[in-house]
């Protein structure tokens, strides 16, 4: 490969890589459908769902299994049980809609004591904190609890759990 | 319209969830009894205030294992009754510039019965003050000692003391007159959806006990057992340490331990419990 045609390789990935940033919609912009249903990918791309069984069981990244049973998960021990199982949630609800739901279920189910996971805006919470410091919330560092990418993949994971 | 009928047919999925969820109550008929002697109520009939919200009061022992529930059974297996003992050993030991002890002015440590059962209560200049409160209050004022930290060992030495003479005394703490403004404020935060999380104490403690969130079964969250031994961290742990780390558990920016919110909630949880007896040094999870 001549140097040339490496540096336009680059700027080519570059541009793709620019875009595909470019393409992530911010929690403030981003589109509801029916009140509850999120129908364009938050990151602009594809999730993976290998990726999103990974987020989802992980205590550090979704943590999902705190209040949710999933079968589909045995090697996990302790599935909590203060949500409905996510066994056939993905025959249960589109796409979009898991979309909504893991971003903000509480537009499905008023009151829902599940998390916003896609809210970055400190002034909707009452005394937010720097994580599980128990301190206040940094301005500089406060973001959503699950990236647009891990939405994604959790999401992509979720269609996949269509037996119940 | 689509939308509509999901929602209901996932309303009707966590009803059906609900009902098969029994395993996880608390224990249906086990019984504390200290000693082999001492019975200590664990259900009640729920005080008026809550208005229903839970059908029956339980404590926290009834939510915990089989092994949890017996060490607490036996004063020599319960490693709160320790604190106790070195509790009594402070009582009686002088200190600070007055070079007095608890003992001299209130003689038997049994003089102290009760006096667990209503805190926090409000102080003669109109402040509510926890237990905390009052035994610093002595060691400054009267003996011209240092406060105690509210997580010091001796602090937690002195106030299981003082509990364990209210062992079996009914909660009494007063929710009217002076108290009434406390009260409210801890009401208001018991139900407040704290942090990145939004959790209140009532979407676990009211509207979710005896269910799990992970390995941890939910209880009522009664404060009738503090201070407590808590085998997770190996040492008697006080209320507000609970509370501080509930709130830090929300993403949330908490209160401090001992701060006039904290004691306001306090109040208004040891209320929820009216009808419970003081277990003394409790051991939990």
């Amino acid at each position: 490969m001549t140097r040339r045609s490496l540096t336009a390789a680059c700027t080519v990935s570059a541009v793709l890589w620019a875009s595909a940033a470019s393409a992530e919609i911010a929690p403030a912009d981003v589109v509801w459908e029916d009140e509850i249903a999120i129908p364009a990918s938050l990151s602009g791309a594809p999730g993976d769902p290998d990726a999103g069984r990974i987020a989802l069981s992980s205590r550090s990244v979704g943590n999902c299994l705190s209040c949710h049973v999933n079968s589909d998960m045995p090697e996990h021990d302790f599935h909590g049980d203060v949500a409905p199982p996510l066994d056939g949630t993905g025959a249960r609800w589109s796409e979009a809609e898991l979309r909504g739901i893991v971003a903000n279920a509480k537009r499905a189910f008023p009151g829902s004591m599940m998390p916003v996971f896609y809210n970055d805006n400190p002034a909707d919470y009452i005394r937010p904190g720097n994580a599980y410091t128990g301190r206040a919330y940094d301005p500089e560092t406060f973001s959503t609890l699950l990236s647009a990418q891990e939405i994604e993949d959790i999401v992509a994971y979720l269609v996949t759990l269509t037996e119940w | 319209m689509k939308t509509i009928t999901k929602l209901w047919a996932s309303a009707a999925i966590c009803g059906a969830m609900l009902t098969g969820m029994a395993q996880a109550d608390p224990h249906p008929t086990a019984e504390l009894i200290i000693e082999g002697e001492l019975h200590l109520a664990t259900r009640a009939e729920p005080p008026e205030h809550l208005g229903g919200a839970l059908p029956e009061i339980y404590s926290g022992w009834l939510f915990r294992t089989d092994e949890t529930r017996e060490l607490q059974m036996d004063d020599f297996d319960n490693p709160g009754i320790l604190f106790t003992e070195r509790g009594l050993d402070r009582w009686e030991m002088a200190d600070g510039a007055t070079e007095q002890s608890c003992a001299d002015c209130h003689g038997d440590v049994e003089s102290m019965a009760g006096v667990r059962a209503v805190m926090p209560k409000v102080n003669e200049d109109g402040e509510l003050w926890a237990l905390q409160n009052y035994i610093n209050n002595c060691r400054t004022e009267r003996m011209e000692a240092d406060a105690w930290g509210w997580r010091s060992e001796p602090m937690k030495d002195m106030t299981s003391l003082i509990s364990l003479q209210s062992r079996g005394m009914p909660v009494a703490v007063h929710m009217d007159g002076d108290h009434a403004p406390f009260w409210e404020q801890g009401r208001e935060m018991y139900y407040t959806r704290f942090g990145q999380l939004e959790l209140s104490c009532a979407n676990c403690h009211e509207d979710n006990w005896g269910r799990m969130i992970r390995a941890d079964h939910l209880s009522q969250g009664m404060s009738n057992g503090f201070p407590t031994y808590r085998l997770k961290n190996a040492s008697i742990v006080p209320l507000h340490q609970r509370f501080l780390g509930c709130i830090r558990d929300t993403r949330g920016e908490t209160f401090a331990e001992g701060s006039p919110e904290f004691i306001a909630l306090e109040l208004y949880v040891a209320s929820r419990g009216l009808g419970l007896p003081i277990e003394g040094v409790s051991v939990r999870q």
